[in-house]
């Protein structure tokens, strides 16, 4: 008896989006990077295509954290001290494909830094690395509604990727995007309902929808992961159903809550049982970013250099036909 | 939810004039103004004032009107297979169409599915074979079995048929619109992947006092049914936005508290 036909017919694909923008269009950028385009679940490549490989991007702070684990910390070494000298790394030596600058000294309890302070950090990464940026405010709303405008100007003409907004905090970001023409990430606290509610506020604005990024809150293994990845899911499959105001691309911070796990930092001393703690947060956080792979990721931000290579081993499998 | 804007019909009187008058603009503003309001497809129908003879001609102008102003989908609609090719061969070079329609009467079928299959385009069958409207559920299944073995005969992909079971007014046959929702139910089982399923709305209140109450009434227990498409008067925002909310609670789509405008803004 012959197999039956599983395929699905979708009606509609998930936006294209490029990040960075080279001397032809304006910018500096060395590389550019396109995510979405996808008219299929992820990696189901007999059913329809996928355009773009998912984007391994690597957390670059302006300034240096002080309580990631030191198998981490080990692993970076000191270019955490220097925004500009991390980013470089993470291009040249870590084989990051984009760099995601975390401005979270501007947090009025982390540091406080002025927005012109965050200014002079996006000139020196631009300047320092040609990868596509994506710049994350420091997540206090009244300070990244000063900081991010701030950092989207000096960086105007890069097409950078900017976020975040919410549906209680979106008109300053949004406008000031849309003004200097950057893509935009649309943040929910993993619930459907406000992801598409965001992303219709910021398209009410005028801001295209593809020019946007959906951010659905990531969880790790363990942790949340399980909602997290049919959240995903939902959204990915209202949006290859028809559903324009959810077919986004979607970014994932991986890494932020990988490490944030007890299985990922604790020490060996600790949990003896738990096994070698230089490799175990490693696992932790390419074993998060592969399972989120298949919710339909399509920008990974990443920590460790190590895990970023295995993850772009697993991506470059999966890519295969 | 597939909507067939009914509006650029002969019928009505601004059209009707237009027509006779030979005037395109009250033909293409009603397109995107219904366009606007929702629909996914435009109907076009010369109505009955144009004499026979002539139809096919006024099909192919008021098609190539519309085509002025919108690639969407059009509904040919016509039970005379010239008038449905004259307007196929314009409304095709530019985007895609359905036919609208044919019954399943043994020689209708083998004219109108090759036709779908030429011009690659949906069709819409009736409930209607030689003996007439099926009157019950069985006789309305057992012609849409026959609709879609006729399809696949020739090579018109199922999923480009939409059964019409026939919903007639409830003031003339008041058993009809249960009869038509049992119908659409089990419809959508007669095959894998099931075909669509449409009515001709407005049917269920001609001649009533009530029109736009029972229509909507009709709509929202048709989509509850599992009905997917539907040929109505996308300008009506009241009906509208109760198929919108009928679909939400279907869990058709992804609530958010601007559901209504995202649907009206995006699709």
């Amino acid at each position: 008896m012959p197999l039956p036909d599983a395929t699905e017919k979708w009606t509609m694909a998930i936006n294209e989006v490029a990040v960075g923008a080279g001397p032809d269009e304006g910018g500096t950028r060395t590389s550019v990077v396109r995510v979405g385009g996808e008219k299929t679940l992820p990696y189901m490549h007999f059913e329809g295509p996928m355009p773009n490989r998912t984007v391994v991007a690597m957390e670059v702070w302006d300034r240096a954290p002080t309580d990631w684990a030191p198998p981490l910390m080990e692993a970076l070494g000191d270019v955490v001290n220097s925004p500009a000298e991390w980013a470089k790394a993470c291009e040249e030596k870590f084989g990051a494909e984009m760099i995601c600058l975390t401005l979270k000294g501007t947090h009025p309890d982390f540091g406080n830094a002025s927005p012109d302070d965050a200014a002079a950090v996006v000139k020196s990464v631009l300047a320092a690395t040609g990868l596509p940026l994506i710049i994350w405010g420091g997540g206090h709303d009244e300070k990244d509604n000063l900081v991010l405008p701030k950092c989207g100007q000096v960086a105007a003409g890069e097409r950078c990727l900017i976020g975040t907004i919410k549906e209680d905090n979106y008109k300053t970001l949004t406008a000031s995007c849309l003004a200097d023409r950057h893509n935009l990430i649309a943040e929910s606290p993993i619930d459907i309902n406000i992801a598409k509610q965001v992303n219709i506020l910021a398209s009410d604005m005028g801001f295209p929808p593809e020019r946007m990024v959906i951010f659905p809150a990531t969880g790790a293994l363990g942790y949340g992961m399980e909602y997290v990845y049919s959240i995903q899911e939902r959204g990915r499959l209202a949006a290859l159903g028809g559903d324009k105001m959810m077919a986004m691309p979607v970014i994932c911070q991986v890494g932020q809550e990988a490490w944030r796990a007890k299985e990922a930092k604790a020490t060996a001393e600790e949990f003896p049982q738990w096994g070698d703690e230089q490799e175990r947060g490693i696992l932790w956080e390419l074993t998060t970013a592969v399972s989120l792979l298949q919710a339909g990721a399509d920008i990974m931000v990443m920590r460790h250099p190590k895990a970023v290579a295995a993850l772009k081993g697993v991506i470059a499998e999966l890519m295969k036909p | 939810m597939i909507v067939i804007g009914e509006r650029i019909n002969g019928m009505f009187k601004s059209i009707g004039d237009a027509i006779a008058a030979k005037d395109k603009k009250p033909i293409q503003d009603m397109a995107l103004r219904e366009i606007a309001a929702g629909a996914d497809v435009l109907d076009i129908n010369v109505g009955t004032r144009v004499p026979k003879a002539e139809r096919a001609e006024v099909m192919r102008w008021m098609v190539e009107a519309t085509r002025e102003v919108t690639g969407r989908p059009l509904s040919i609609d016509s039970p005379n297979l010239e008038v449905v090719r004259a307007g196929l061969e314009v409304a095709c070079k530019k985007g895609p169409a359905i036919i609208n329609s044919t019954t399943a009467a043994q020689d209708r079928l083998d004219a109108f599915m090759p036709l779908a299959k030429e011009f690659g385009t949906g069709i819409i069958g009736l409930a209607i074979d030689e003996n007439g409207i099926a009157n019950t559920v069985d006789a309305k299944l057992e012609i849409g079995m026959r609709t879609i073995a006729a399809a696949m005969e020739n090579d018109v992909p199922v999923e480009e048929v939409y059964l019409d079971p026939i919903l007639l007014p409830v003031k003339s046959d008041q058993t009809s619109p249960q009869v038509t929702l049992e119908t659409i139910a089990q419809f959508k089982m007669l095959s894998d992947p099931p075909p669509h399923v449409v009515v001709g709305l407005s049917n269920v209140s001609q001649q009533a006092t009530e029109r736009s109450l029972l229509n909507r009434t009709f709509l929202v227990m048709a989509i509850a049914a599992g009905m997917d498409a539907s040929i109505h008067d996308p300008l009506d925002d009241v009906l509208m936005n109760e198929m919108i909310t009928a679909e939400l609670l279907m869990n058709k789509s992804i609530y958010s508290d601007s559901y209504l405008r995202a649907y009206m803004q995006h699709g």
